[in-house]
């Protein structure tokens, strides 16, 4: 279970705060114009910022004051996900030691996730001789290793095309049920979070303005701002 | 257990021990200065007619120089920006040497072009013509600050029109606009937003511009304030005179520093020399020719000087220099000076970014980050025999001048690279923190995992591009070394300066092609070496 408490944090000139509580195993969607708030809210679940006054908790424990390493948490970035310099298997690696310290048997875990990714075989290669999709591949499989129970996607998939997106959300899915996974994944496109999301929320201006199934939200608002947002 | 990555102060401390030894050196010189000129106040010095003249004519060399370099760097660029010729890359190259030669190896070179006896002199002999002497005074040293400005210049102007997007030449196209339409409506815009750093830039290097200024400046008439300031101090020992030209001259630099500052700095340190597109204008014949005539003017102004250096350098006096024992100590010293200078410069550098992108990306206080970094660059206002002497003055209780000599030539060469270390290092450390510092705390990559996996393979090449830059420049400096050289402390520019002073010119210029060749082996050394081999 994933309850956010009156987090507060300013950016600029918004102030923003956050009230939300997302089962776990659950996929949560967030949705909403850019600038409103979507990526700061991922920043703050996962460590990067750190908030004026309320609480994270995760399955009971308060994650609030941990660092973005200590919380049960992977992030995706929308790019640079990879060190360039670095092999895609070793990428992985440094989900299990950030030193690059490998055992024979974590070299086995490495080329285990990558194959649950679909890129079996690929692990010498560096992330400029992969694709776009591929490399998004690659940090799943890093995340996968982590073993981190809560998983947060800032749009990491809005650079590809629409078949390959839909695969890759498809992979998601299918990692979320497999190992239990809760998502939370900010993205601009409302098909996505049609697609896999339970929930979505709404982001504008540092708030959330809606709390619903995907559906309710997305395919007949009642909310002006979100029929004016959705066009 | 608390994220550390918050424990703010510890991040902080490295910028602000380098801007504190930077404000220790710049206060400390300046108050035992002003301490020193006591009751003889420097600021009633202002109306000192002597100390007018300089200024005045400071400013008018500064202004024409600027003035003469823009005025042939905008059709320079222009022409190099739309033609494509044999020896194109070539001669951006040639510009770009132009910025790093050391100033008075070139300024030997001209010597060697324009001077009384200059190969110049000597072609219009031919033709019983004379063109007189128009090196020493105001047009010589024009004729030096635009060969060392003008291919600032013109390169600054040239990336920002390669920055140009194709698209607004297609554009040009479709709406059949006229050259001059063109000029106004894309080239112009984009000259100008470069224009008045670029300005500023040669002014501040022409007002602090030493060895020119010494060489062909004549006498009290065409004295500029760095130069007045050198002689008040070495000849006259005259702390007041000095420290009001030092006032001057701050204000002038900080004048020239606020057109630098006011307009966004171009992080783009690498000149693309391929680009595909270049400017599809139509074009005629007179076109053609004026876009020629402008790339014969530089070419004229700079490859002559280049040319003698090189040929120069092999006269009969090779084999007698290079058995000249001061010669090598010389050499010696130039690089025991060096190394330790470029070390300094690199340190601070890395220090004041390391704090300044802590400032940026985890802090968010944008403006103080901004501010962190231009404290670094403040350096370049404050005139180097200032620092040297005021700092001579406050240490001199401590210890005698001929040990204080390398210490105080090694600081303010240091420093004095520091902007130099900003610029080049500057962007690849704001590109990490900004593309992978998140990434780098959840991994939880920190210390010495974090800088060999996620730093070093992105900081090395600019890390070994500053360093060789750092220590070229302070190897072939003639600056703070004019004052403190002695018998038993000379480094190779500052004999070849002597060597100059007693007419051996030959001498010089074997000297000169020596400390041209050291300085590339310096550069290709650190720079292969710490940079490692090109990978993509």
């Amino acid at each position: 279970m994933l309850e956010i408490t009156a987090l507060r944090f300013d950016y600029d000139a918004m102030q923003m705060a956050f009230d939300l509580s997302l089962g776990s195993g659950q996929c949560l969607a967030l949705v909403g114009p850019s600038g409103g708030g979507k990526t700061t809210l991922l920043n703050l679940i996962a460590g990067f910022d750190r908030p004026l006054s309320g609480t994270i908790r995760f399955d009971g424990v308060d994650i609030t004051a941990l660092a973005p390493n200590e919380r049960p948490v992977t992030m995706l970035f929308q790019e640079n996900n990879l060190f360039p310099h670095l092999t895609a298997a070793d990428n992985v690696g440094l989900g299990i030691h950030p030193g690059l310290k490998l055992t024979p048997s974590d070299r086995d875990k490495i080329d285990q996730a990558l194959k649950q990714v679909g890129l079996d075989g690929l692990g010498g290669r560096k992330p400029g001789a992969l694709s776009g999709g591929q490399r998004q591949r690659v940090a799943i499989a890093r995340s996968l290793v982590r073993r981190r129970p809560l998983l947060l996607l800032d749009e990491p998939f809005s650079a590809l095309d629409p078949g390959r997106r839909a695969r890759m959300l498809d992979l998601i899915q299918a990692l979320q049920r497999d190992s239990g996974l809760t998502v939370v994944m900010a993205s601009h496109a409302p098909e996505d979070a049609l697609r896999i999301a339970d929930q979505c929320a709404f982001i504008r201006d540092g708030m959330i303005l809606a709390f619903t199934p995907p559906s309710d939200i997305l395919v007949e608002p009642a909310d002006p701002a979100i029929r004016d947002y959705l066009g | 257990m608390k994220d550390p990555a918050w424990r703010a102060g510890r991040s902080l401390i490295p910028g602000a021990l380098a801007i504190c030894f930077l404000l220790a050196v710049i206060g400390g010189s300046i108050a035992s200065l002003l301490a020193l000129s006591g009751s003889a106040n420097p600021f009633r010095l202002l109306a000192d007619p002597y100390i007018q003249r300089v200024t005045s004519f400071t400013l008018l060399q500064a202004g024409l120089s600027t003035l003469v370099s823009v005025v042939i760097a905008i059709p320079v660029a222009r022409a190099l920006h739309r033609r494509r010729f044999p020896g194109r890359g070539f001669f951006i190259r040639l510009f770009g040497i132009c910025l790093v030669l050391p100033t008075l190896v070139a300024v030997l070179g001209i010597i060697q072009i324009h001077g009384k006896n200059g190969w110049l002199n000597h072609i219009l002999g031919y033709f019983s013509l004379d063109a007189g002497h128009y090196l020493y005074g105001l047009g010589g040293i024009l004729l030096a600050h635009v060969f060392f400005n003008m291919p600032l210049v013109a390169r600054g102007l040239l990336q920002s029109l390669e920055a140009v997007p194709a698209e607004s030449w297609r554009l040009a196209q479709q709406l059949d606009m006229t050259p001059l339409q063109s000029f106004r409506l894309i080239e112009w815009p984009a000259l100008r937003s470069a224009l008045p750093g670029l300005a500023g830039l040669v002014l501040m290097l022409c007002f602090t511009s030493f060895v020119v200024v010494l060489a062909l400046g004549g006498g009290p008439k065409a004295t500029t304030t760095e130069v007045a300031i050198y002689q008040a101090l070495r000849f006259d020992f005259d702390i007041p005179t000095a420290v009001a030209l030092a006032l001057i001259q701050i204000m002038l630099c900080g004048g020239a520093a606020l057109l630098l500052l006011g307009r966004g700095h171009n992080p783009e340190s690498e000149l693309a020399l391929n680009r595909k597109l270049r400017a599809p204008l139509p074009d005629g014949r007179f076109a053609r020719w004026f876009d020629g005539a402008f790339l014969l003017i530089a070419a004229g102004l700079v490859l002559p000087p280049l040319a003698a250096v090189a040929v120069g350098g092999m006269n009969d006096r090779l084999p007698e220099v290079l058995q000249d024992p001061a010669f090598y100590r010389a050499a010696a010293t130039s690089l025991a000076v060096a190394l330790p200078a470029g070390m300094l410069a690199l340190t601070l550098g890395t220090a004041i970014l390391f704090t300044s992108r802590h400032l940026a990306i985890r802090l968010y206080r944008t403006r103080s980050a901004r501010l962190v970094e231009n404290t670094g660059a403040l350096i370049l206002v404050v005139p180097p025999f200032v620092l040297a002497t005021g700092l001579f003055i406050l240490l001199r209780g401590y210890t005698d001048i001929f040990s204080m000599g390398p210490f105080l030539v090694v600081v303010i060469n240091g420093c004095m690279a520091l902007p130099f270390v900003l610029r080049v290092v500057g962007p690849a450390f704001h590109q990490i923190g900004n593309e992978r510092d998140r990434l780098c705390r959840s991994l939880d990559l920190r210390g010495m995992n974090r800088f060999r996996l996620a730093e070093w393979p992105v900081l090395r090449r600019p890390i070994a591009l500053a360093l060789a830059l750092s220590t070229t420049l302070s190897f072939g400096d003639f600056g703070v070394i004019a004052l403190f050289g002695s018998q038993d402390f000379t480094t190779l520019p500052l004999y070849i300066f002597r060597s100059m002073g007693a007419y051996r010119m030959d001498q010089a210029a074997v000297a000169a092609l020596v400390l041209i060749l050291l300085s590339f082996v310096i550069f290709q050394l650190i720079e292969r070496g710490l940079g490692g081999r090109k990978h993509a």
